[in-house]
């Protein structure tokens, strides 16, 4: 292995991934996904990659991501969570509950009223919280495995979300609780743009920030242009993802709707675009801020400690038991999060919301590199996965694929993308 | 008379029936080390365990420097200073060097964050003194060769200006050149009043890196002999019969 700290390391020659000090398994899945669309837009004679196309696959993918983030914690502390699908839908049936009959029949608030879909989302993140910190209380203090619990967890929270509603379908749920959604609510051009400025400003102040942190105490830093370079890739990325969702027309048919219940008439010529999701703006939230808590905080630095050696990270005067508890009653508080965006982007509460997500988030976190041997995994690796899953499974619907056999193939990858990623680790000499 | 850094008064711990640690007295004096010795089984790390709080005791009393301390946890431990370097090494191996030696007393920013950039400066400050060698700080543990991940866990009890230091087998692993560096650092901490306890199967190593051994069977305190008043085949038969040999007695 190289020495990366010597006084003078020379490079003689560097390869440009080395200079800009790229996490090669993050290019592998980059690369994954860009190979996965590209085929797809050559079957489909580029109907894959349409602004439509990918705005609908990014808000098909926000609910199992946001979970696959806490599920990411879960799994790098060698604990598993089967009962996330059934958590999302006892939180979905509480909310829906909450808005369409307990609030305004019961508590005599007008439907429509501001404070409802507020309301209802604190009930939801209470409910998830609650359940995930009943589980990690199960599994840290009574030493019940985590497979057990969060399996008895599953039958539990999936009817208890039946019991709820009957089996019925709640709807229609409040108008900016739908915002949640997808379709429903996007930040419009102007926004997103705005948006995305502040996110490149936000990326290369870190960048900068990062670098003069190393600089001050006299560490080795990668040369100006690569930095420059990074700069430039994130930034690039940003804008363009912004730039496609910019580029989905709003149907003009939808347009003049929209005009008609404001009682005016939509102007000759006029078009407008949808833009960011709200729902892919808060699952970039919730990324940035589950990467700022798994690299920043000490409860991050504890959940890769105990992962890695429960032992080591009990002997060091970290009380594993509660940190159990709080990485699960976050990872129920993130279902409830999924559960908003799942139920508004169908527009009401459906018995079967949820249904075998607990094996999609699963496979997006392992896709993304989480070990289940515990003390490994990335919270942006695991949107990847999740992203990758989303893209297999859309592009076969595109191209005809029987739904048997879309499964099937999902199957056959998250196997593939374990065994990759174990050649990975034995080639590159990591345990 | 100093009062003793440590003194464990009549301590016991039981694990189902077993009487792991039987009423066992022990104390330790600054600038001392004090050597444990005994066949594996014999309670040596148990004993030493309640003191840094990884086991409770059933029974008994702990004072440090003359006051009576109640040690439930690793927490409390380090509160008063004790630092304990396991056979295990106890290091979370996917973590890098800098985050190991902090691991549960993370520097952190103002705003509360933990501060990588000068925990990963400090390290290399603490390593430049202990093992000018260690240049791997950016890489999981897992890729350090014994010695230098035996360096992080010395360097984790050191840095943190321990006044009461346990070393279980510091040197089972390590090579010549590096058991002589640990020999070299055990003289150093002791002549900055450290009051080390030191367990280890090598009995000739022992007598030349203590000031007592304590000697321990089946969880029961055989005796404690000051180095010069013993010899080394005297502290083997205590060690193999459980009773202190006559001559030994007699000094």
């Amino acid at each position: 292995m190289s020495d990366q700290t010597a006084q003078n390391p020379a490079p003689a020659k560097r390869s440009l991934f080395q200079a800009l000090e790229l996490d090669t398994r993050l290019l592998g899945m980059i690369g994954a996904f860009v190979l996965v669309c590209i085929v797809f837009n050559v079957l489909t004679e580029g109907r894959f990659l349409t602004p439509r196309n990918i705005f609908n696959l990014t808000i098909q993918t926000v609910s199992v991501a946001i979970m696959a983030t806490g599920m990411v914690f879960v799994i790098v502390t060698r604990h598993i969570d089967l009962s996330v699908g059934a958590i999302l839908a006892t939180c979905s049936a509480a909310m829906a509950m909450t808005q369409v009959h307990i609030l305004p029949s019961t508590l005599g608030f007008d439907l429509g009223h501001w404070a409802i879909p507020w309301i209802t989302i604190g009930v939801g993140l209470l409910i998830g919280t609650a359940i995930g910190a009943a589980n990690g209380w199960l599994i840290g203090y009574q030493g019940i495995p985590a497979f057990i619990v969060t399996l008895g967890g599953f039958l539990i929270w999936r009817n208890v979300g039946w019991y709820q509603t009957g089996g019925q379908t709640i709807g229609p749920l409040d108008k900016t609780f739908m915002t949640f959604g997808g379709i429903n609510g996007t930040l419009g051009v102007s926004l997103s743009w705005a948006f995305g400025m502040l996110a490149v400003a936000v990326s290369v102040f870190m960048l900068y920030r990062g670098r003069a942190a190393k600089l001050r105490h006299g560490f080795i830093v990668k040369p100006a242009w690569a930095e420059a370079t990074m700069a430039a890739i994130i930034s690039a990325a940003i804008l363009g993802f912004v730039w496609i969702m910019n580029s989905y027309q709003i149907p003009t048919r939808r347009l003049e709707r929209l005009f008609e219940a404001r009682g005016e008439v939509m102007p000759e010529g006029f078009t407008d675009a949808y833009g960011v999701p709200i729902s892919v703006f808060l699952l970039i939230a919730i990324a940035i801020g589950m990467t700022i808590i798994a690299r920043r905080t000490r409860f991050g630095r504890y959940i890769f400690a105990a992962g890695g050696n429960p032992d080591a990270a009990e002997l060091s005067g970290i009380n594993t038991r509660m940190l159990t508890v709080k990485i699960f009653a976050l990872m129920g508080a993130l279902c409830a999060l999924s559960a908003v965006v799942a139920s508004s982007r169908l527009a009401n509460h459906s018995n079967d919301l949820g249904t075998l997500d607990e094996l999609r988030v699963i496979a997006a976190a392992v896709i993304g590199g989480t070990a289940l041997a515990g003390g490994v995994g990335t919270i942006y690796g695991a949107i990847l996965g999740a992203l990758i899953m989303q893209s297999l499974q859309s592009g076969m619907a595109m191209v005809g694929v029987d739904a048997p056999l879309q499964n099937i193939v999902v199957g056959g990858v998250l196997i593939f993308a374990v065994w990759v990623d174990i050649q990975y680790r034995k080639r590159a000499g990591v345990k | 008379m100093t009062t003793p850094l440590v003194q464990m008064k009549d301590v016991s711990i039981a694990f189902g029936g077993v009487r792991a640690v039987d009423h066992v007295s022990i104390d330790l004096y600054p600038g001392e080390v004090v050597g444990l010795l005994g066949h594996n089984g014999a309670g040596k790390s148990t004993l030493i365990k309640m003191l840094s709080g990884a086991y409770k005791m059933d029974s008994g009393e702990i004072w440090i420097n003359g006051k009576k301390a109640t040690i439930n946890s690793p927490k409390d431990a380090r509160d008063h200073n004790i630092e304990t370097i396991y056979q295990t090494l106890a290091l979370a191996d996917n973590l890098d060097a800098a985050s190991n030696l902090f691991l549960g007393r993370e520097l952190t920013t103002p705003l509360g964050f933990v501060d990588d950039s000068q925990m990963e400066a400090e390290t290399r400050k603490i390593m430049a003194r202990l093992n000018p060698n260690f240049k791997k700080l950016k890489e999981p543990v897992s890729a350090l060769s014994g010695g230098q991940r035996q360096s992080v866990a010395i360097a984790r009890a050191v840095y943190f200006n321990a006044k009461i230091l346990i070393m279980d087998e510091p040197t089972a692993a390590l090579g010549v050149h590096e058991t002589a560096m640990v020999a070299e650092l055990i003289g150093e901490l002791k002549k900055q009043g450290l009051g080390i306890f030191l367990i280890s199967h090598d009995t000739r190593e022992m007598m030349e890196l203590c000031d007592r051994v304590s000697v321990m069977k089946n969880g029961q305190m055989i005796g404690t002999e000051r180095v010069e008043d013993v010899t080394e085949d005297e502290i083997l038969s205590m060690i193999i019969l459980g009773k202190k040999t006559p001559d030994a007695q007699a000094s």
